[in-house]
């Protein structure tokens, strides 16, 4: 059976099922970061003190990755601009930097948490650094995901786009939007929980 | 029980591709038809009410009779939980909390959501399945999995969570049974989300060739409105989750304060933690939640009234604005939750002024369902009593939550048995009674067979006379100032003690409720092989799911079908019979 | 025989050309602004400030993110409709807790 409206738009909404699928979805992902950033604004306020982001934070570290995360987005949308332009080659190259640079992103994050857990700074050890630790690792949870459905797309997934190639850019785009807006929640992340 | 799967057999539907006959895991466990998928749940959700219901007949027990042993079974539940038959009060909390958290998550919604949802909505907008029919069958792979988890909770070290379904902190951090009632929510919150983008999707973009927005028929756009109160609700009590797990396994604070003292102890913490916070993000989803509770009752009983008075239903448009407009409403009442944790007075007249205007929708919905009933040829069948039943019992239910949304009304009833009272009206009289029906009304076109009518208006009158046995006393014991969750029922109260009585009286209710759903349950596996046979529309309805065969077929139509009208052309002056079915040229 | 070819309507060669001269301006300035938002940083101003206007940097920054690589810009009404709705219940949820909270006479921050 095939469900209509997977690759080509339905007249009246102009969308596919799978656009308005992962808008859906990246709403939930509003509310649910909205959460943790109402659970900061509730702990921060009610707290004797609270410690500036750059006095525990690696603020250099941090902005290296939030210009490989943004960088991330640029050749993400450019991978899916490649597909649009039939040139499966260049979406090889840009989807293997998107996922690359998550990577970096990752290791980066690495460095930061261990060096954190060696100064014996936990996330039990005060509100900042609870916090701190849940929205970066709930963000980081999420790059992880993008970056494996970047990888499916890249590897086993790409065979699509020889039987179905419209459908394969526009799986592309809706991961690409999902990825945007990992970097999103980051841009917001970076001075919330850095710099102020 | 249903054979709504792939038929290699049937004539050639229009865009269909041959299918290679499945084999049964891929038929009836791992399927992404989403009437197995509705069955599924359906089935599970049944089940999973009916053990809640158990947990709660060993609760009355004590309630009614407190600090006796359990005669015969008192010795089952171990020396730990029920030393000499005598109930432990842990033990008590225990059946509580779960009662509670699977009555509502793995009951209620997933058999109005998951089950009729799943079931009927794309048959009624003409749809061949889902929009996306394999993420229908991870979302109730996610639900099993939630269940089973809650399931097996009882069976960890420190048993199932005991800090009410409502998993108030600090408490329930230092108690046993959290962890697994914490990660069982997590997949249940992602079964319903996947659901949710599902509902939505299929609704805005499959629906019919000329079945626009206001010809849907009234249940459509109740499980529309669920589903976004849903995809957007559950997502706080998702973070809630992962900070209680924080604070429960990585020894954070986000909801302890400092200074804490536990048994004696002074708990080491780094303190700082707000206890209003868990509350603010568990009520944001909560509310919204008792919404998604009834709003697919309220459609399962529109189709149903409207069906068993062969007329229109009464003010279609007020009902789908009402309906809109409720859901948007309820994400902004919830601190009616809270009016007694020291809010101000600017704030909690805030929430109990939005908490008075979203009784209007409320108001306006079941208004135009009794008005419906005005000059009409009503059939008496089971699903319409049900039907009828749930008008006043909802009315019941709705009116006695006005004096809780009223800030000062609310501060000698607030956590009493009044509000027990309360909302179990709405929920057991009211949801449980729609969904009876529903399960009544449909049962011929999952499975092309009749229910037994005599077994189900014997279901229908015990039930109905026992949910009132049972939950009309609490509003006296409420009032009385007796508090809810107490493992004696108020009995060590002196100010109780004219009122203890009628512990007894809704237990003795409970009990013989039981009693009453055994005609149901032999009535529901009796009726698969033994119904009455019945074509496509037995009960000649209007909406297109009656178009399609009984049980339909893997794609459901032979031909996509296209509405021509209105849901509800019952006796239209000058037509041929008493109704003119929507996809009918 | 097929051509392997994606389709979208209203994504010719040009259109999609015109895009990537748009995506190329946008890194730049949230390049730009990523700086300027760690340099205003090192000024330490008071701390209400300090949130006002790291929070204005980073909603443009996340505007343009949002507008133009998510083509939120030109995206249907649909999906407007959604993102308004959760707007709304974003701002409920990260503000009225709070506002109960210090409207509450014992917990005067």
């Amino acid at each position: 059976m095939d469900i209509p409206y997977t690759v080509e738009v339905r007249r009246d909404t102009g969308l596919t099922n799978g656009k308005i699928g992962i808008w859906l979805f990246l709403a939930s992902e509003v509310m649910l970061f909205g959460a943790l950033f109402a659970s900061y604004i509730l702990i921060r306020t009610g707290a004797a003190d609270w410690p500036r982001g750059d006095t525990i934070l690696n603020v250099p570290l941090a902005t290296f990755n939030t210009i490989v995360l943004i960088t991330s987005s640029v050749t993400m949308v450019m991978a899916w601009a490649s597909l649009m332009r039939n040139q499966f080659g260049k979406f090889r190259l840009y989807m293997g930097s998107t996922v690359l640079l998550g990577g970096v992103f990752l290791v980066v994050k690495y460095f930061e948490y261990s060096h954190k857990f060696h100064e014996g700074l936990l996330p039990s050890s005060n509100n900042f650094l609870a916090i701190y630790f849940t929205l970066t690792g709930l963000h980081m949870l999420h790059v992880i995901g993008g970056m494996t459905v970047n990888a499916y797309f890249l590897g086993p997934g790409a065979k699509q786009w020889k039987t179905n190639p419209t459908w394969f850019a526009n799986r592309v785009e809706h991961s690409g939007l999902f990825w945007h807006f990992v970097d999103l929640v980051w841009i917001f992340l970076f001075p919330t929980l850095y710099l102020l | 029980m249903s054979n709504s799967a792939v038929d290699a057999h049937k004539p050639h539907v229009a865009h269909e591709v041959h299918h290679e006959e499945l084999g049964f895991l891929r038929k009836y466990v791992f399927s992404t038809d989403h009437k197995v998928i509705g069955i599924q749940y359906a089935v599970t959700g049944l089940l999973f009410l009916f053990f809640g219901f158990s947990l709660m007949m060993l609760m009355r027990w004590q309630l009614a009779y407190p600090g006796a042993a359990l005669p015969l079974i008192g010795g089952l539940f171990g020396e730990t939980r029920m030393p000499g038959g005598v109930m432990n009060p842990d033990f008590y909390n225990e059946l509580g909390a779960m009662h509670g958290t699977i009555m509502v998550f793995l009951g209620v919604v997933p058999l109005a959501v998951g089950g009729f949802g799943n079931f009927v909505l794309p048959l009624q907008i003409g749809a061949q399945d889902m929009a996306f029919p394999r993420l229908n069958m991870a979302s109730y792979q996610f639900f099993f999995l939630g269940g089973v988890i809650m399931l097996a909770s009882f069976f960890l070290p420190g048993g199932a969570a005991q800090s009410g379904w409502t998993s108030y902190v600090p408490l329930a951090i230092i108690n046993p049974g959290q962890t697994a009632w914490l990660v069982g929510m997590v997949f249940l919150i992602t079964s319903s989300l996947l659901g949710a983008v599902n509902f939505i999707t299929t609704t805005i973009q499959l629906r019919a060739k000329g079945l626009t927005f206001m010809r849907f028929p009234f249940f459509v756009w109740a499980q529309f409105v669920t589903a976004f109160l849903l995809l957007l609700a559950f997502p706080p009590l998702e973070a809630a989750a992962i900070l209680q797990l924080m604070d429960r396994l990585a020894g954070t604070s986000f909801f302890m304060p400092a200074g804490l003292v536990v048994s004696g102890q002074i708990v080491h913490n780094a303190g700082g933690g707000n206890p209003l916070l868990w509350q603010h993000l568990f009520w944001f989803l909560a509310h919204p939640e008792v919404y998604v509770l009834i709003l697919p009752a309220m459609g399962i009983v529109a189709e149903i009234v409207a069906n068993n008075t062969r007329k229109p239903l009464w003010g279609y448009r007020s009902m789908v604005y009402s309906v809109v407009f409720l859901g948007f409403m309820s994400f902004i009442v919830w601190a009616h939750h809270m009016f007694m944790t020291g809010m101000g007075t600017t704030m909690a007249a805030f929430f109990q002024t939005t908490t008075m205007i979203i009784s209007i929708p409320s108001v306006v919905i079941l208004t135009a369902l009794v008005l419906s009933l005005w000059g009409a040829s009503i059939r008496l069948n089971t699903p319409m009593l049900f039907a009828l039943a749930f008008l006043p019992m909802f009315g019941i239910g709705g009116l006695t939550g006005l004096p809780l949304a009223f800030n000062i009304a609310d501060i000698p009833l607030h956590d009493t048995y009044y509000v027990i009272g309360h909302f179990h009206y709405v929920v057991a009289p009211g949801t449980i009674f729609a969904l009876f029906a529903g399960v009544y009304y449909w049962y011929p076109k999952a499975t092309g067979r009749r229910m037994n009518e005599t077994l189900g208006k014997i279901h229908f009158l015990g039930s109905f006379i026992c949910m009132n046995v049972v939950f009309m006393p609490m509003f006296l014991v409420g009032l009385a100032g007796v508090s809810r969750r107490l493992y004696d029922g108020g009995a060590t109260y002196a100010f109780a003690a004219p009122v203890l009585h009628w512990n007894a009286v809704s237990s003795w209710g409970a009990w013989i409720m039981a009693l009453f759903q055994i005609p149901f349950i032999i009535n529901f596996f009796w009726s698969i092989k033994k119904g009455e046979k019945v074509g496509d529309n037995p009960w000649d309805a209007t909406t297109i799911e009656w178009a399609a065969p009984s049980p339909p077929p893997h794609g459901n139509f032979a031909v996509a079908p296209e509405a021509y009208r209105g849901p509800y052309e019952y006796s239209v002056p000058g037509a041929a019979k008493d109704f003119v079915p929507q996809h009918e040229a | 025989m097929s051509e392997h070819a994606a389709s979208a309507p209203g994504h010719d060669a040009a259109d999609i050309d015109r895009h990537v001269k748009v995506y190329i301006t946008v890194f730049v300035t949230l390049m730009v602004l990523t700086i300027v938002t760690v340099a205003i940083s090192r000024f330490h101003l008071p701390v209400p400030m300090a949130i006002a206007v790291a929070m204005l940097v980073a909603t443009i920054k996340g505007s343009l993110v949002a507008c133009y690589f998510m083509h939120l810009i030109s995206e249907k009404k649909l999906i407007y409709a959604v993102l308004g709705l959760t707007v709304a219940f974003f701002i409920a949820l990260l503000f009225l807790p709070i506002l109960t909270v210090h409207n509450g006479y014992w917990m005067r921050g």
